[in-house]
This record gives C-alpha cells, structure tokens and sequence, in this order.
C-alpha cells in the first residue's frame, strides 16, 4: 500500500460534501506537493518545456539550501568562537539537548559548527513554515483558491534573511505579516505587488528594530557583540574582515547572506534553469557599481563614500537579495527591458541607502522593497513605448 | 548654496514626502489613484500649484502678516502682527492661483486643461496644498527656499501618487476579499507603500 492509495483513499472526505471539506486546500497541498498533478491543458497550447509553477517554486526552494548551508556553519562557527571567547563549554537551553547529543561546541571542526548553526536554524525555519501555512491555508479553504508551492519559497526566504538568535514568536510574527498583507489581502500567489518576505522582513525591522539590527544580534551567544561588515563601515572601523573570507562567507550576519560562493552557485543553477532573470541581476549589478563609483570620485567625511563597488557586492544582503529576493517573478517588472530598468533602479537604491543613509548600513531590502513598488509603472512605461514604436511604424 | 538647496530638493521628495510620511493630501490622493495617466496629470497640476502657492504666500508672510513685517511701508507699522490671518491668506491665495491657472491653460494649452478637468478645481481643497505653505512658514523658510521647498513637495506627491497608481492598475487582476475591495486595499497599498518609503527615514542633509 503506497502513499498515493493512502492519499486516494482519505481524499472523499475533503471533497465537497465530504466531512472535512473545509481542510481541501490542506489536502490538495500535501497531495500537490508529493506528486505531480495529472490534469493537463486541453486543447492546443504551446509549450516548449514543462516549466511549471511547481517546478519552478520546488527548484528555488531547493537551490535556498545551498545558502542556508553556508549560512549554518557560518552562524554555528561564530557562535563557537564566541562561546570559546567568553569561556562556556555549553548553552543553557534546550538547544543544548540537540547539539550535545551530537556533537560539541568545537569551532575548529566543520561539522559542529554546522550542526550548531542548524540548531538555531531548523527550529527558526519549522516555525516560519508553521506559521504561516496555518494562514495559507485559512486563508485558501475561506476564499477557495489553492495553496500552492510558492509558500515554501516565502518561508525559506524569509526564514533566510533573519539573523539567528531572532526569537522564534517574532519570526512566526513577521511571515504572518508577509503571509497576510503582503499576500493573501491581494488574492494569493501571483496577485501580490510586494515580496511578501521581505514585506515580512521589513516589517519586523521596523516593528522590532532591537532585534533585528544593532551589534548584539549577530552572533548566537547571548550577550555577545560583533557587528557586521556594513555595520563597522558605516561607523568608520576597519572591519577585520577580509574580502576572501566575506565572499566565501566567515562573516557574522543572518543566514542566509553570509556566503557569496554558496549565493552564486545557487544563482548559477537558476540562471542555467532559467527561473531567474538575468536582466535583473544585471540591472542591480550595473546599477550599483556606477553608483557607487560615482560615490567613490566624491570626496566626503563620510566613510561608506570610499566603499569600492567589489566590496559592496560581498556584504549584508545584496548577493541574497539580487539572486533570490528581487528576481521573484511576482514582484518584479513583467517586461523584458522593464526587467532591466528594474534591476537598475535596485541597485542604484540600495547602493544610495547603505551610503547616504546612516539609519540604515543595509540597504537592500527595502531597495528592492522600493524597486517592487515601481515595477509595474516601469512596465506601463515599456508598454506605453512599445506601442509608440509600433504605431510608428504602422 | 546649490548644496543646500539640492539637499532641500531631495529632502522634500524624499524624506518628508507629502503623501507618504505625513499622509496629506489623501482625498486625492486614493480618489484619483486609479489610471496612471490621470495620476500624472494631477501630479503635474500640483507640482505647478504648489511650485507657484508656496512662494506667493512666502512673500505674503514676510512682506504683510509677520509680526513687524510691514515696516517697509513705513515704520509705524512695527507692531502690527497680522499672523492671525495666515490661514484665510493661505487659502485665498491658493483659490485664486488656482483660478488663474486654471483660466491661463483653459486659453492657452486647452489640451493639458482637457486632460486635467475636474482635477484641476479640486486642488484647492487639497490639503497637502495648504501644508506646503504651513510648513514654509513653520520652518522659516526664505525666498528661495520656499520655491525649492514647494517644487519638491509637488514632485514627492507627484511621484507617489504616480507610484500608487501604476501599484492599483496591477491590482485589477488581484482577486481581493469581498470585504476589502476598494477603499480598503488601497488603503493597505498606501501603508505598505509608506513601509517602502521607510527606507529613507534618518536620512540627514
């Protein structure tokens, strides 16, 4: 008896009439998700590859781990030196249950700091998930539409862009915030104009700023300080940090964006796959570096004005955010040269934020925050041009 | 000079934007929110009035209603404060900049009046408006600062209204609950437009 019969068999009872009709969505996502739907387009349709939804949502899921790997052993390492600094030899907390059946609290050794970084990890990520698939699927089984995998994109994501020692309630918090208002008032997936993980994100920044920036969060040792990268520029501190080791990713920061390597190879596969758009990643890229540049030829007192481009591209979010954040289909600009624009105004935003302005030493999320907010009046301008041209030519 | 002035600019769009940190102006601002192109036909029109009504009530302010300010018709005047009259000095000058405008492109660019319509009227009775030139005299703006000043703050709504707008014409494929169609959602744009605009909070020029 496989798992397919079993979901056969329970499956009358969520039809409509069935006793639990109100729990379909829930089942139908479960069901969806395990296996592939077998209802197909009727009719004539021109498809030249199968790229579905579900595939294209279960690949970017997939690919996050890769950064959230990196981001593990990079939480767990510091957390290990810091706890060797201060001299504990343990936590006390009910982390300590898992990691001290596994493993110690060695930074020298690989496997203990990602088993240690995975402790803060997992239960931060099940938490998210929890959280908000509640509210998806309330919100699915009221209005009757599907919960559909883009779900599980939202919540890595999310769950990515947290530092680690973020307490558990305020994650579940902010992705019911992302979930709620940035999605689901609008219709569910596809009908929302903001990510709604960084509209999660950015709404615990503002609501909870204590523990979502300073120096004291970065590092999963309670009480212990360091600040990041961004952070000492932006203060005017030589950071200890070199390029190198920002790029493999030793920094201190929230998971997901410590280590550029891991961000690449996991936008490398999107790219190859086609899920993300190069346009974007482009247009952030060009955007930032001449911004910056331009910075760079002004002489100012203050500090992040010298910052060279290759330096920004290395810390805080911008790697996470360029790779996974703004090239979210949704929320990005529809048309291929919008796209490019679109990319533009991001990294010429985030590159202004982290320089001119002191409030905020990471400047990504709420410029790719501000890029969603203009993309569809970019993609009405491509439009609006494209139909000029035309008629031109009529 | 230029610095300062280009730092006002920036500040006024920005920063201390009129629809979206102090949240003036709001009547308009979500009633003619639905088309982009009508968005930026009344942004242009307020950029205009608010380019032209805060420097013509700077110079009301610092020439007549100003405690002393009439001094320069003769020194008898020094005592007089006339500041109990702003509000009806504002608000006339706004109604009749608007009256003149509206005639000078009635007669002279009859399509830009065409594309405004009604837009063009209901301006007077838009608040962010009468704040423009409120703030002016709060923070003491001089000549030049007020036209910059009132320059920018046009361009601020402007751009958010334009933002709003491109924000609602996406939303006509959204599928919104029953209860929150309409005024509702945009109203949940506005804010989470407001969270984006964030970003440049605690930006000192």
């Amino acid at each position: 008896m496989g798992l397919r019969s079993i979901l056969d068999s329970i499956e009358p009872h969520f039809e409509k009439g069935g006793k639990l009709e109100a729990l379909y969505p829930a089942y139908e996502a479960i069901d969806t998700a395990l296996y592939t739907p077998d209802t197909v387009t009727a009719g004539a349709s021109h498809i030249r590859d199968g790229l579905n939804l579900k595939r294209i949502m279960i690949t970017v899921w997939a690919v996050a781990f890769i950064p959230a790997l990196a981001g593990a052993w990079s939480v767990g390492y510091h957390a290990n030196v810091a706890m060797a600094e201060v001299g504990l030899t343990e936590i006390n907390d009910w982390r300590d249950f898992f990691i001290g059946g596994l493993t110690s609290y060695d930074p020298t050794s690989i496997w203990d700091c990602v088993i240690h970084g995975l402790a803060y990890f997992i239960p931060l990520y099940v938490t998210v998930f929890m959280a908000g698939i509640i509210f998806e699927i309330w919100f699915a089984s009221k209005r009757g539409h599907e919960v559909n995998e883009g779900y599980f994109v939202t919540s890595i994501l999310f769950t990515l862009t947290l530092p680690a020692g973020t307490p558990l309630w305020m994650a579940a918090v902010g992705i019911i915030f992302g979930v709620v208002i940035g999605k689901e008032v609008f219709g569910g997936t596809g009908k929302n104009f903001l990510n709604p993980a960084l509209t999660g994100r950015a709404f615990l920044y503002f609501a909870y700023p204590a523990q979502m920036s300073g120096d004291a969060v970065w590092v999963a040792v309670d009480g212990y300080t360091m600040a990041t990268p961004l952070g000492d520029a932006a203060a005017g501190i030589e950071s200890s940090v070199s390029w190198m080791s920002a790029f493999l990713g030793n920094l201190p920061g929230s998971f997901g964006e410590t280590s550029v390597l891991a961000i690449l190879l996991a936008g490398a596969i999107l790219l190859m796959t086609r899920i993300a758009s190069w346009r974007v990643m482009l247009g952030i890229l060009v955007g930032t570096t001449v911004t910056t540049l331009l910075f760079n030829a002004i002489s100012s007192d203050n500090p992040m004005f010298a910052m060279p481009f290759y330096w920004h591209f290395v810390l805080g979010g911008f790697a996470f955010g360029t790779v996974f954040m703004a090239t979210d289909p949704v929320s990005a600009a529809m048309t291929d040269r919008g796209r490019l624009y679109y990319g533009i105004l991001i990294g010429v935003m985030c590159a202004l934020i982290r320089v001119v302005n002191p409030a905020f030493p990471e400047g990504m999320m709420l410029a790719i925050l501000f890029g969603n907010l203009f993309a569809p009046l970019i993609d009405h301008f491509v439009e609006q041009a494209n139909i000029k041209r035309r008629l031109a030519r009529v | 000079m230029l610095e300062q002035y280009l730092g006002l600019f920036v500040r006024a769009i920005f920063i201390e934007n009129m629809a979206l940190t102090f949240f003036l102006g709001m009547c308009t601002f979500i009633a003619i929110s639905k088309k982009i192109s009508t968005a930026i036909g009344l942004g242009v029109a307020v950029v205009v009035v608010l380019g032209i009504t805060v420097p013509a009530n700077n110079l009301i302010y610092t020439y007549f209603l100003k405690e002393g300010a009439m001094t320069w018709i003769s020194a008898d005047f020094a005592s007089v404060d006339l500041s109990f009259l702003t509000f009806l000095a504002y608000i006339g000058v706004i109604a009749a900049m608007v009256q003149i405008l509206e005639m000078f492109l009635d007669r002279f660019v009859p399509a830009l009046y065409n594309a405004l319509g009604v837009f063009l009227p209901l301006i007077t009775v838009n608040c962010a408006i009468l704040a423009g030139s409120l703030f002016m005299e709060e923070r003491d703006y001089n000549f030049g600062e007020s036209v910059v000043f009132g320059l920018g703050a046009g361009v601020g709504w402007a751009l958010a209204i334009t933002a709003l707008a491109g924000v609602r014409e996406k939303l006509k494929y959204s599928d919104v609950p029953e209860g929150l169609r309409g005024l509702g959602v945009t109203f949940i744009c506005v804010g989470l437009l407001s969270l984006c605009f964030m970003s440049f909070g605690g930006i000192d020029i």
